[in-house]
Order: structure tokens, then sequence, then C-alpha cells
């Protein structure tokens, strides 16, 4: 068969739709789909069907019902927003283009729903807790020497503060190595026991803090006759730490490229010369998020400090030896108290103890904003530096592999 | 990383890589693993970390069944059916306190389920593209926000606003179905430190479980099955009963059991906002309930003897149900994490 060309003049050829438009073709161009965004008209149903359910519910809370409240006049107002917005739609979309736009105003309004509560709570802890937080004294005594009617110009919070801080300290003494440990096991070892060892953390995640403290008073204070104290509390906090410093840094450790550990073990490493060569430094920044998501988890843990701490108002430094305040008991306690400066101190304490967490919440965030083994074009360049530098210094020696910081060879 | 066995030394001859010819016998040479004393340390310090994880959870049962024995031994299985606690008068149990835990976390659920499986969908469905990694992180926010925080905020506002709504769902609905009814319908603080208010706060702090996990499921729904629907004519809403919802089922049910197990073991909230009874509460919007947790903070204080062993026996039934709950979601949304539930 003769190949075809195009020059032949009995072979179809193919049109471009588009040339036959430029050459005069009477049919509009379609408009164009819109894929994301609204319509305008889309903009206009939905403020119409919010203007006039607005004045709807107006209408029937303030004429018609023999009803008050706000909670009720908003939810009689979304319900006929939902009425009317179906209604408008109506007009130009067919069925499943009307559950379409009902479902989409609903989903929308529990995304809404959920940041209002987060916002909610927030801007609530924050009003109520500023009378407090503006007297200097609050961070700097204790209310152990004042009355709980005293005026919000004496006593503070010292004694939570440093309460916490201990007890936060102890264990994360022994969550953080045990925890980072048993999340190398699990991603750099593995074996039949670490699956095990797997589910047994993420049960552990989800042990309620009551039965976490309850078991350190049986042990320590039941059993082994310990007194209350700050280390009971920290033995406790421990069980809620673990599992989230091994999960979180589980799933950090897996995220390091296979490329770097099969590169170190063809030189000839060990197992543990590459995990504490390679696999860790590549993973620090993710761990450093592990810790601190740990740290923003107990740090507001009220339950099981609550049975084992003991109560007082004073300031204990000693964590082995009688009761210790923190900031979660300090609240528990100011609250149930039926006094104003009381729960205005507890709210005060509220806020401090909700910037902690959003302070440690946030550190960790930016800290493990990035995948392990990237880094940033500033670090980038520093370690550029460094690497020239060394090679100035040393030239034989660069990839000896001795330098501890050898973050220098990430890809 | 499993499958490298690493070699100590020089790793075989050095020359030319070995050529393969066909027919040629070569002498296979074993490659031999032979951990350094280091790696044998090392290998043993991280198993007996994990090991020690283990044993913590164990001692958690072994310690709480010891101290819990004296209840049992004393009541036997009435320590389950009995509802008052009057460990001084030798009788007591956990029946009501069982029965307003799951009444609590159950009216959690009723809160943070819709708007949890909404809100899930918004993130990963609805909202723009920019908005998504901020609405993930408010809700790992949330999710860190202390109980206290969310106790204080149901006692002082949330309690304040759904007293009028308790009391209109009462008055109206009341007539029709009998649970909604309360003793005193016309004042407002037969309304207070309810099981109904108590469980909408826990379902405050119940919600971004529920949402982080269903949201997670939700964006593994594959995008050409999405894609596929969006082309053959289906709207956002078709394409996602077509597809994300099958696809995601089992990360629904894993996220609902998930939140059930948090709602349970919730003590400060329910703590601060009801008032104790031993009854079992069949009006959830009247004042007055009670769950294990909360009893064990409010009892442990002024507890001793088989009253105390009575508290931990109580701590023991919560441990074992939770476990319980968590092995079963943990089952639910690891076949769903595993892409086993997914097949088309």
């Amino acid at each position: 068969m003769p190949p075809v060309t195009s020059a032949d003049p009995d072979v179809p050829r193919t049109h471009l739709p588009l040339r036959e438009r430029e050459s005069g073709d009477p049919r509009p161009p379609r408009p164009r789909v819109r894929t994301r965004g609204l319509t305008p008209e889309a903009l206009v149903h939905h403020l119409a069907a919010l203007l006039g359910a607005l004045a709807l519910a107006w209408l029937l809370f303030e004429q018609v019902l023999p009803v008050r409240g706000t909670i009720g006049f908003w939810l009689v107002w979304y319900l006929l927003f939902l009425t009317l917005l179906a209604a408008v739609s109506s007009t130009t979309l067919d069925r499943q283009g009307v559950i379409d736009r009902l479902t989409a105003a609903l989903v929308t309004t529990c995304g809404l729903v959920l940041v209002t509560v987060l916002a909610g709570i927030v801007v609530f802890t924050f009003l109520r807790g500023r009378s407090a937080l503006g007297h200097l004294n609050f961070y700097t005594q204790t209310t152990a020497l004042i009355g709980p009617d005293a005026p919000l110009d004496q006593g503070g919070i010292l004694a939570a503060m440093a309460g916490t801080a201990e007890q936060v300290g102890i264990s994360m003494l022994i969550s953080v190595p045990l925890g980072l440990a048993t999340a190398v096991y699990l991603s750099e070892v593995g074996g039949r026991l670490a699956d095990a060892v797997r589910r047994v953390v993420e049960t552990m995640s989800s042990v309620p803090t009551i039965v976490a403290g309850l078991f350190v008073y049986s042990m320590m204070i039941i059993q082994f006759g310990f007194d209350r104290s700050g280390f009971a509390a920290a033995l406790a906090l421990c069980v809620s730490m673990i599992p989230v410093v091994t999960t979180t840094a589980e799933v950090v450790l897996r995220l390091v490229p296979n490329g770097l550990r099969e590169a170190s073990l063809a030189l000839g490493t060990s197992r543990w010369q590459t995990v504490s060569r390679v696999v860790l430094p590549t993973a620090l920044p993710g761990l450093v998020t592990a810790v601190l998501l740990g740290v923003a988890r107990v740090i507001g843990e009220t339950a099981p400090v609550l049975l084992v701490a003991g109560n007082t108002s004073e300031m204990n430094l000693d964590p082995l030896e009688g009761p210790q305040l923190s900031l979660p008991l300090f609240i528990f306690t100011q609250v149930r108290l039926p006094l104003d400066q009381a729960i205005e101190r507890a709210f005060g304490a509220g806020v401090v103890l909700l910037t902690l967490v959003v302070l440690f919440f946030s550190l960790a965030r930016i800290v493990g904003g990035r995948a392990p083994g990237r880094v940033s074009r500033r670090q980038q360049r520093r370690l550029a530096a460094r690497f020239d530098q060394r090679s100035e210094e040393r030239p034989d020696q660069i990839d000896a592999g001795d330098q501890p910081d050898h973050e220098g060879d990430l890809p | 990383m499993s499958t490298l066995t690493p070699t100590q030394g020089p790793a075989g001859p050095a020359g030319p890589p070995p050529v393969l010819v066909a027919g040629a016998e070569r002498a296979r040479r074993s490659i031999v693993a032979k951990p350094t004393p280091a790696d044998v340390g090392f290998v043993a310090a991280v198993r007996g970390a994990a090991i020690s994880t283990l044993v913590v959870m164990v001692l958690i049962a072994f310690f709480l069944a010891l101290g819990a024995w004296p209840a049992f031994e004393s009541q036997g299985w009435r320590f389950l059916t009995t509802q008052e606690w009057l460990p001084e008068a030798g009788t007591f149990g956990i029946a009501s306190l069982l029965w307003g835990t799951v009444l609590i976390a159950l009216i959690a659920l009723a809160v943070a389920v819709p708007i949890g499986f909404g809100a899930a969908l918004f993130i990963s469905e609805y909202a723009p593209p920019w908005l998504r990694r901020p609405m993930v992180t408010l809700v790992d926010l949330m999710a860190a926000v202390p109980a206290i925080i969310y106790a204080l905020w149901g006692f002082f506002f949330l309690q304040g606003q759904l007293l009028q709504v308790a009391q209109w769902i009462s008055v109206h609905l009341g007539p029709f179905l009998p649970f909604l009814r309360v003793t005193t319908p016309d004042s407002l603080s037969g309304y207070t430190s309810s099981a109904f208010i108590a469980g909408v706060a826990t379902g405050a702090v119940v919600l971004p479980t529920v949402t982080s996990i269903m949201r997670e499921v939700f964006a593994q729904a594959p995008q050409g099955e999405r894609e596929g629907a969006i082309a053959l004519g289906a709207t956002r809403w078709g394409m996602i009963r077509a597809v994300v919802l099958p696809f995601g089922r089992s990360g629904i049910v894993g996220g609902v059991i998930l939140g059930l197990g948090r709602a349970l073991g919730e003590t400060i909230i329910v703590y601060t906002i009801i008032a104790p009874t031993f009854t079992l509460t069949t009006r959830p919007l009247e004042s007055g309930s009670n769950t294990i947790a909360a009893h064990i903070a409010a009892k442990y204080s002024e507890s001793n003897g088989v009253g105390l062993a009575g508290l931990l026996g109580a701590g023991l039934v919560l441990f074992v149900f939770t476990l319980f709950i968590n092995t079963l979601a943990g089952v639910v949304v690891r076949r769903s994490r595993s892409g086993a539930a997914t097949e088309i």
C-alpha cells in the first residue's frame, strides 16, 4: 500500500474545529465550565436564601412564636436557609443539582462549626482570664499564704508552674528515651514482636488518663507505700506520653529514605553506626517534633495528676517528697471554689496553660514541617560552607566518615 | 531495611566484578552477617525498651486487678449489677456508673459524629486547596487543647447556652417521647448538670478525634475514580457518594469507635458538669448522672479499704472496656489503611 501523503486529493483531511469558528461559524462559543468557586448565579442564590431566612426567622421569633433564646433563633434561621436555598436552586437546577447544593451547604457548616468551637474555646478562656493576667504577682507568687477570697493582686500560680515544669521534665526524662528507643526498634529492627509492640502502643494511647492515674496510685501508694508526690504524677504522665512519642517518632523514622540506609550499609557500617550516624541525624527535626507533641499532650493532663500528686497550695520544689501543685490541678481546685476571684484565677491559669500548649504545638509544627532529609536553602548554604571549610582544613579526611555531624552528605 | 544484612570488614575480594558466563563453574561465596558487639548491644537495648512498653500495659492491668481484688471478693458478680455505692454498708457496684458512662458517651457521639463527618468531608473534598493544611492543623490543635480547658468552657459557657435548648426539647418533644421529660419542666435549674450537657461538652472533645480519622481515610480515596465519576457527569456529592464514602466506610466506622473509646474515658469535663447520682438515669435532660471516670475522680480522696478497692475495680472495668473498644477500632481502621477494604 502506498504511503498516504497529505497532498493526496482523495484522502479526507481532518479539520480543526477552531478553523471553522474563525471562518464565521454562526454558533456562539460555549461558556467555559467553572470547576471551582461560586458562579455569580450560585452566589446570588446563597445570598438570597441567607437574607430571606434571616428575615423570616426574625418574623417568626419576634412576631409569631412565643419562644426566645439565641440558639433557637440561629437554629430556625439555619433550617429556613436550607429550605429557601433548595427552593431558589430548583429554579435553575435539577434534583441532583439541588441535593448537591444542600450537601455542600451542610458540609461547609460542619467545617465552620468546628472552627467556631475551637475559636470560641480560645476566645472565651482569654476573655475570662484577662482580669487575672494583668497582675504581675499572678506569675511571681503562690496562693499559699492568702485566703481563697483574697483580691487578684495577691497570690499567683508560681507553685503550679514550677510543679508542671518538674513533672513534665521528669516524665520527659523517662518517656523520651523509652519512646524513641521503642520507635527505633519498630522501624529499624522490626519482626513479629515489633508488630505486637506497635499494636500495644496504639492501645496504650487510648488508655483513659484516669486509669493511668489509678494504676500509679495502686502501685506506688497502696502497694509500695509511698506518699503522694510530684514523681508519682510524672509516672502517671508517662503512660500518656510514651505512646505519643513512639508513634510520631516511628512515622518520622519510616520517612527516612531507604537509599540512605542502604548507602551507609554498603559502605560497610554496622547497624548501630547506620542508625546513629545516618538515620537519627536525618530524622532529627521529626524526632524533636515527636517530643514536643508529647509535651503538649501531657502538660494539660488533669485526671492522672489529680489522683497521685496530692493537694497543696504551697511551693514544693522536691518532686520526691510531699504533695506538689501543677497548672491543671490548680485550675481544677480553684474552679471548684464558689468565689469569683478563684474562678478568675482558674481562667488566668487556663490562659497560661493554653498558651503553653499552643507554643509547644506550633514549635513542633515549625521544627517538623519538613520531610526528613530535606534541607532548606539556608541550611544548604550553611552545610556547604562547613563542608568547604572542612576540606580546606583536612583535605584527605573529608570522606572518611568519622564526623559525627555528617549531615552535609544528604541528598 | 531488614532485607539487608551488613557484613563487617572488607566486602569480598577486590577486583573487577564477576562476569557471568553460561556454564562456567563458580564457587558460591557464602555471605555471613556477623553482628558486632555494638550491634548486639544496640538491638538488645531497643528491644528491651520495646518490651518495657509492653510490660507497662501488663503492669497496669496487674496492679489494678491486685488492688481491686478485695472489692471483687466481697461483692462478687453483684459488683456489676448493684446501683448504689455504699462501701460502709458493704454494698456497692457500678451498674449505674456503667450505664451513665455509656449514655454520656452516646450523647457525645450523637453530637460529634455528624459534625465530624461533615467537617472531614469539608476538609478533604470541599475546602479550597489553600485552606486544607490550616484546617488540618486546626483539628490537630483542637485535639491538643487540654480537657480542663474544655471543662471550663463547658461549665461556664456551654451550660448556659444549652439550658434553653434542653428546656425547649423537653417541653415540646417530651409529651411524645417519655425519656425527654423532666420532673420540673418549668425551672431552668432542673436542667443543669445533666447527662445531656455533659455529653455535648464531651462531644466537643471527641470531635477532633473523629474528624481527623475520617479525613485521613477520605483523603485516600483514589484520584482516578474521583475523576472518573466527575467525567461521567456526577455532581460533587454524587462523586462523594459513589467513590469517597464506599472507600472510606471502614474509616467512618473506625472513627466512630475511636471516638467512643475517647468519650468513655473522659473524666474532668463530666466531673465538672454533672451532679452525681446513683440511679439508672432514664432522663438524660434531667439534672444528675454519673460515669465511672468521674466517680473515681470524686471519691478517691475519701475512700479507703474496700471502697478504694471498689474504685480500682471500677477503673479496671473501664480499662478493659476501652481496651476492647480500641482494639476493635484498630482492626477496622488498620484494614482500611492497608487498602484491603478498598478493592474494586
